[in-house]
C-alpha cells in the first residue's frame, strides 16, 4: 500500500505516529508481509525435506560456581535437506547484540531470517530508548517472534534457538531455551538443542563442571558437538581436510567474542589426538 | 457577506518562516564539525536522558535543534525510515542522502500544508571511509536542504557562531582540537542568549555537555557518546 505521501517521498505517517519501541510490532503495523512468520505458503507438503535444516547448538557456562562469569554457545557448521549436506559452512550462532548471543536450529532459512530481525529489534530498541534492552526482556522478544513463526512451524518449517547472555544488572551468564510455541525456559549450567542434542546432552553433563575457565568450557563445547557428530547423521563434526571449524562465541562481561579459528583448530586437533587409538568414544580415567 | 480576506503566498510563507526561525533561535545551539577521524556533535545540554544528537543506523547520525517533540518525532522516524530500509534491502543500501531526502520532503509538506510548521532544524551526517566521503546534510523547517562540508552550525545566534567556527576550523583537524574548537564556540553564548567577544567565553563543564562522535575507524556502528572522564581529558587537551 503506497498513500500518496509515500509517493512524494515523505516519511508515511505510520513512521512519524508515536508509539511502540519495538521494531517487530512496527513492522506488523506498517508492513507485515516482511515478518518472517507472516508469509503465506501454501500448505499441503511438509517443509522438512525440502529446505535446509541446521541442526546442533550447545551452550555451557563458565566461571562461577555461585554466578557464571560468563557463557559459551556453539554450533556445527552442516545443514542438511532429507539425506543430502546442503551445506558445510553453515553458521547457525550469532551475536544477538554486545551482550547476547543466539543460535538456532530448525530450518535454516526462516532462523537466519529470524536471527536478523531479532538483531534488528534489539538495535532499533537500543537506539529509540537510549538503553539496552534487559537480558529478561530479550529473552521474552525472541519468544514472542517464534510464537509468531507457529503457523510455518505446523507445515514442518520449526526454529528452535537457543540463547545465552551476559545480564549486566545481574552480573551473570544466563542461557534460555524455547520451544516452538514460544515457550521461554531458562536453562542451568548447559543445555543444547537440534536433532545432535540428545548425544551432545551427554557430553556436556560428563565434561561440564562449575567454576571452568573460558578456555576450558570452548573445549568442552567442541567436545560436546563432536559426540553430537558423531552419532547424529545431521550434525558435521570439524572438518580436518578443509579445515572448517564450528562457530564458537563466548559472551562475558567484555560482550560477545567470537573464538578464533586459529585456536579452535588446537581445539579440534587436541580432541582428535585424545581420540585416535582405540579410544574413539573419548574414555576418560 | 463575508468577504474571505486574501493573504498573498509571499506574506503567508515570510510569517510561517519567522514563526519556525523564532522558535528554533530561542534553543541551545548545536555544532557539527568534521575532522580527521570523523564527525563529531557537540551541544550545551545538561540532560543524560533527552538528547538532541543520536545514532540513526551503522554510520549514520543525527542532530537537532528546536522543539524537543518535533524533533524527537523525526529521529524516531529516522530510524524506523533505516531499520525498514536495511531489512527489506540490506545495511549497506541506507543512506544518509535517502534519509536527508525523507525528512526534506516531510518537512517541505509541513510547511506548506499544516498550520504550523515543524520548529526544528536537522543535520543528517554519514562518515564515509575517508574525509572526502563524508556527507552532511543540514535541514531547515521550510525543507530546504544543504550540502554542507566541514561544519554547520545550527540554533540560537548560529550566525555569529558559524562565523567563529569558521575562524577555528581547518581540514584534517584531530577530535580533541576539533571539540575544544566547538566548546569554545557554544561558551560564546553568554547566559542571557548574548554573544560574548572571543576570549571571554563561558567555561562549560564535561557533565553540561552532550558530545558524540561518529568514528570512521569503528567496524559497524560508527556512533558513540563521549562522557565523563573521557570527554574531559579530550577538552583538558590530552590527545585521544
Amino acid at each position: 500500500m503506497t498513500t500518496a505521501a509515500e509517493a512524494a517521498g515523505r516519511l508515511p505517517d505510520a513512521f512519524l505516529r508515536p508509539g511502540s519501541s519495538s521494531f517487530v510490532e512496527f513492522l506488523a503495523d506498517h508492513a507485515p508481509d516482511l515478518l518472517p512468520g507472516r508469509r503465506p505458503t501454501p500448505g499441503g507438503a511438509p517443509g522438512a525435506d525440502l529446505a535446509p535444516h541446521a541442526t546442533t547448538i550447545v551452550a555451557l557456562t563458565f566461571g562461577g560456581p555461585g554466578a557464571p562469569r560468563g557463557v559459551v554457545l556453539a554450533g556445527d557448521r552442516r545443514a542438511t535437506m532429507g539425506h543430502l549436506i546442503a551445506s558445510r559452512e553453515i553458521e547457525k550462532v550469532f551475536p544477538a547484540d554486545e551482550f547476547s548471543a543466539v543460535g538456532i536450529a530448525g530450518s535454516a532459512g526462516i532462523a537466519v531470517e529470524m536471527v536478523r530481525l531479532f538483531q534488528l529489534e534489539l538495535e532499533h530498541y537500543e537506539k529509540i530508548e537510549g538503553s539496552l534492552l534487559s537480558l529478561d526482556g530479550k529473552a521474552n522478544r525472541l519468544s514472542t517472534m517464534i510464537r509468531g513463526n507457529l503457523p510455518l512451524a505446523m507445515q514442518g518449517l520449526a526454529v528452535v534457538p537457543l540463547f545465552a547472555g551476559y545480564d549486566l544488572d545481574r552480573g551473570t551468564g544466563r542461557l534460555f531455551s524455547f520451544d516452538v510455541t514460544g515457550g521461554r525456559y531458562e536453562e542451568h549450567d548447559h543445555h543444547s538443542v537440534g536433532s545432535g542434542s540428545v548425544f551432545a546432552r551427554g557430553a556436556l553433563k560428563k565434561l561440564w563442571r562449575p567454576g571452568l575457565d573460558a578456555a576450558d568450557a570452548v573445549a568442552v563445547a567442541v567436545e560436546a558437538l563432536y559426540d553430537a557428530a558423531d552419532d547424529d547423521s545431521a550434525t558435521g563434526g570439524p572438518d580436518t581436510v578443509r579445515r572448517i571449524w564450528p562457530v564458537v562465541a563466548t559472551v562475558d562481561v567484555e560482550g560477545y567474542q567470537r573464538v578464533a579459528d586459529d585456536d579452535l583448530a588446537v581445539v579440534v586437533e587436541r580432541i582428535v589426538a585424545d581420540r585416535r587409538g582405540g579410544d574413539a568414544g573419548g574414555v576418560r580415567a | 457577506m463575508s468577504m474571505p480576506f486574501y493573504v498573498s503566498p509571499e506574506q503567508l510563507m515570510k510569517d510561517r518562516a519567522d514563526f519556525a526561525r523564532k522558535g528554533i533561535a530561542r534553543g541551545r545551539s548545536v555544532v557539527v564539525l568534521a575532522h580527521d577521524d570523523g564527525i563529531a556533535f557537540a551541544t550545551e545540554n545538561p540532560s543524560r536522558a533527552l538528547h538532541k544528537i543520536s545514532e540513526i543506523y551503522d554510520r549514520i547520525a543525527f542532530a537537532a535543534v528546536g522543539k524537543y517533540n518535533e524533533f524527537e518525532n523525526l529521529r524516531v522516524a529516522g530510524v524506523r525510515y533505516a531499520d525498514l530500509r536495511g531489512y527489506s534491502y540490506d545495511r549497506a543500501d541506507v543512506t544518509a542522502r535517502g534519509l536527508a531526502n525523507a525528512y526534506a520532503q516531510t518537512l517541505g509538506t509541513v510547511f506548506t500544508t499544516e498550520s504550523k510548521p515543524l520548529e526544528v532544524e536537522l543535520v543528517v551526517a554519514e562518515v564515509g571511509a575517508s574525509p572526502a566521503e563524508d556527507q552532511v546534510y543540514r535541514l531547515s523547517y521550510d525543507g530546504s536542504v544543504a550540502d554542507e562540508h566541514g561544519f554547520v552550525v545550527m540554533g540560537g545566534q548560529a550566525e555569529h557562531l558559524t562565523a567563529r567556527v569558521r575562524d577555528g576550523w581547518s581540514e584534517g583537524m584531530g577530535l580533541a582540537e576539533a571539540l575544544r574548537l566547538a566548546v569554545r564556540t557554544l561558551g560564546a553564548v553568554s547566559a542571557d542568549g548574548t554573544v560574548v567577544p572571543a576570549g571571554e567565553e563561558r567555561d562549560i563543564p564535561a557533565a553540561g555537555l552532550e558530545v558524540a562522535v561518529l568514528d570512521r575507524r569503528r567496524p559497524r556502528r560508527a556512533f558513540r557518546r563521549l562522557q565523563g572522564e573521557a570527554l574531559a581529558g579530550l577538552l583538558a587537551g590530552d590527545e585521544n
